[in-house]
């Protein structure tokens, strides 16, 4: 890790498209599971990759070049000026937890549809068709 | 130099699991993709100086979710091409009788 930040400033626009574009590519699979799959739980899986990637591009906003982790430790009282931006960090941590409670309501859903039609398949699921 | 080669060797396995998981027929390899997934994640929070949400996400992401979706499946379908048509055919059968 030491070589990180003089290897950063060198190769700092690979590093930022690598990690941006990872995180924009799971928005992206994500939201194509959503709308084209037709089995439930792959609709579920497609919700979790999006919120995967809204997370990484979070924390990838708050980034600085050759920061520090947000943690104040004795020795280093005034490492402010070099920390990473905090708040994102704060806010993803609270989006992974609320990430898994929507996550288990989904799944509670699909069990209970399945328990009631017998098919995960949202084909099958017409019975509020007219 | 390596740990540049390191991160875009990890973006593209990230990119490779979430791809896999949606195109796996079998939904209990694709639950393991996002395993896979929530893995790669939390080792790029490490290295973006993030390392309470990479603990966070490792223990939730890779423990707690893909738990509840194995549940989800042993109570549904493994397989995701599967049409059940025990309701239809129940339904035709007691509509003609």
């Amino acid at each position: 890790m030491m070589d990180f930040q003089t290897l950063f400033e060198q190769n700092i626009e690979i590093i930022t498209i690598a990690v941006y574009g990872t995180a924009i590519a799971l928005i992206v699979i994500g939201l194509y599971a959503v709308l084209m799959k037709k089995h439930l739980v792959k609709i579920v899986i497609g919700l979790s990759i999006m919120d995967a990637g809204i997370h990484l591009l979070f924390v990838a906003v708050g980034y600085i070049s050759g920061g520090t982790a947000p943690i104040f430790s004795p020795g280093s009282e005034n490492a402010a000026t070099t920390m990473v931006d905090p708040v994102p960090q704060a806010l993803v941590l609270t989006a992974i937890v609320i990430g898994f409670a929507v996550t288990a309501l989904a799944l509670s859903l699909v069990i209970r549809l399945y328990k009631h039609h017998h098919t995960a398949n949202i084909d099958q699921l017409n019975s509020l068709k007219w | 130099m390596a740990i540049l080669i390191f991160l875009i060797v990890m973006a593209i396995i990230l990119i490779a699991a979430a791809i896999y998981s949606i195109m796996q027929k079998d939904l209990l390899f694709a639950v393991l993709g996002t395993g896979v997934v929530s893995l790669v994640l939390s080792i790029f929070f490490y290295m973006l100086q993030a390392p309470d949400v990479a603990i966070t996400e490792a223990a939730i992401g890779i423990a707690l979710t893909t738990i509840i979706f194995i549940i989800t499946i042993r109570n549904t379908t493994r397989d995701e091409n599967k049409y059940n048509d025990d309701h239809i055919n129940k339904f035709k059968t007691k509509k003609d009788a």
